[in-house]
């Protein structure tokens, strides 16, 4: 057993011209619940294929458990995709016989009980389904499996606040503790509680790598506020702020100038 | 007792923070055994490491003592806990004289205020 369980070295991906990862450098311990943070298209979901091995890297290493990926990795990896990947017509049941063809190291009581305890029928087609069914039976299945890695993408995307709760509730009373489980999201705050380390996705690059509370230790403000920051954007239009108004200059880009505030004709100015 | 957990400070410090209100609440007495880490971990929806570190900080300041087989017990040294509260008293009554300053109030007034109202 290797003591970091994902080690990237110079990874990158691209497809055709346009660099999804530019170049990734990463290392991640056992035993740990990880964001991978960053907004839509800074390479989330690119780096979480090539760590299940559906994508190829361009070039660089990615060793997961000291293997690279393939089958090992596939017995030892339990992935949570950002869309539903089975066919509508199977039910509940249907998708157990399948993880248990699969993986032997899925717990068929396990899901089922989990299913009881959320009142799912285990005989529902999953095209009845309402979207948040669907997302906590995909996790309920990714979950029920003795993995070493959980590479969960987007996993509370689109459901609403209570299904959330009890999406990442499922994940910290069910994850393997020497597993370590990556989750990929932009819903920052409500994950926040519960990671262990964030990892800061921009542009294809790793721009931070830190654990929460050393975070919030030596910035004094929660992670979803260093977000913000880091990846503030101004938007186009009339009533841009002012650049001295901005609390972080720092990290505003460095292309977009705004023009000096306009004349404010209706006197009342929006401070 | 509801968890909270706050934007602007470390959460581990948050949660060590509860954990002492607690005992000083009786919600766990003095010489019980504390839940499991993954049990108060769960119960506050936090990450099981984060909660082990704010334990682990009770255990240092004398709180809770850890029994290598049965788990984590509340100290019975009545003393210590009556001197953490008085510390936990200190601090709320800065942070209303704080405020009240921020109001406008002199020392003077706000003691006053609170004779009072009380």
């Amino acid at each position: 057993m290797e003591e970091n369980l994902i080690v990237c070295t110079g990874l990158q991906k691209r497809f055709g011209n346009a660099a999804a990862l530019r170049k990734v450098d990463l290392t991640v311990g056992r035993g740990k619940i990880v964001g991978l943070l960053g907004p839509n298209g800074s390479g989330k979901t690119t780096l979480i294929k090539l760590l299940c091995g559906l994508l190829q890297p361009t070039a660089g290493e990615i060793r997961i458990d000291g293997q690279a990926p393939g089958p090992y990795t596939k017995s030892i990896v339990s992935y949570l995709p950002d869309r539903m990947y089975f066919a509508d017509w199977m039910t509940a049941n249907d998708l157990m016989d399948f993880f248990e063809d699969f993986y032997k190291d899925f717990r068929r009581q396990k899901a089922e009980a989990m299913c009881a305890a959320l009142g799912l029928q285990m005989n529902q087609r999953i095209k009845t389904m309402s979207k948040g069914t669907k997302e906590k039976l995909q996790l309920i299945l990714v979950m029920s499996r003795e993995a070493q890695l959980y590479l969960l993408d987007e996993p509370i995307a689109g459901v609403d606040p209570a299904a959330r709760d009890f999406i990442l509730d499922t994940i910290l009373g069910n994850y393997n503790e020497n597993g370590t489980v990556v989750i990929s999201t932009h819903l920052i705050s409500d994950v926040e509680k519960v990671l262990d380390e964030v990892i800061f996705l921009k542009k294809g690059e790793v721009v931070r790598q830190d654990t929460v509370d050393h975070i919030r230790e030596t910035e004094g403000k929660s992670v979803d506020a260093l977000f913000r920051e880091v990846f503030r954007t101004v938007p186009y239009g009339e009533y841009m702020p002012h650049p001295r108004e901005w609390d972080c200059a720092a990290h505003a880009p460095e292309k977009l100038e705004p023009p000096a505030r306009a004349e404010n004709q209706e006197g009342g100015d929006a401070q | 007792m509801e968890w909270k957990i706050l934007d602007n400070r470390p959460i581990w410090a948050q949660l060590q923070e509860q954990l002492t209100l607690r005992i000083i609440a009786g919600t766990y007495p003095l010489g019980s055994r504390l839940p499991s880490v993954r049990e108060l971990a769960a119960e506050a929806g936090v990450n099981p490491n984060t909660m082990q570190r704010a334990l682990s900080s009770l255990e240092g300041s004398g709180l809770v003592a850890a029994n290598r087989t049965a788990g984590r017990f509340v100290t019975e040294d009545r003393e210590r806990l009556d001197a953490i509260r008085m510390e936990f008293a200190r601090s709320r009554m800065e942070e209303y004289l704080a405020g009240m300053e921020t109001l406008g109030f002199t020392r003077d007034e706000a003691k006053q205020l609170l004779m009072e109202e009380a």
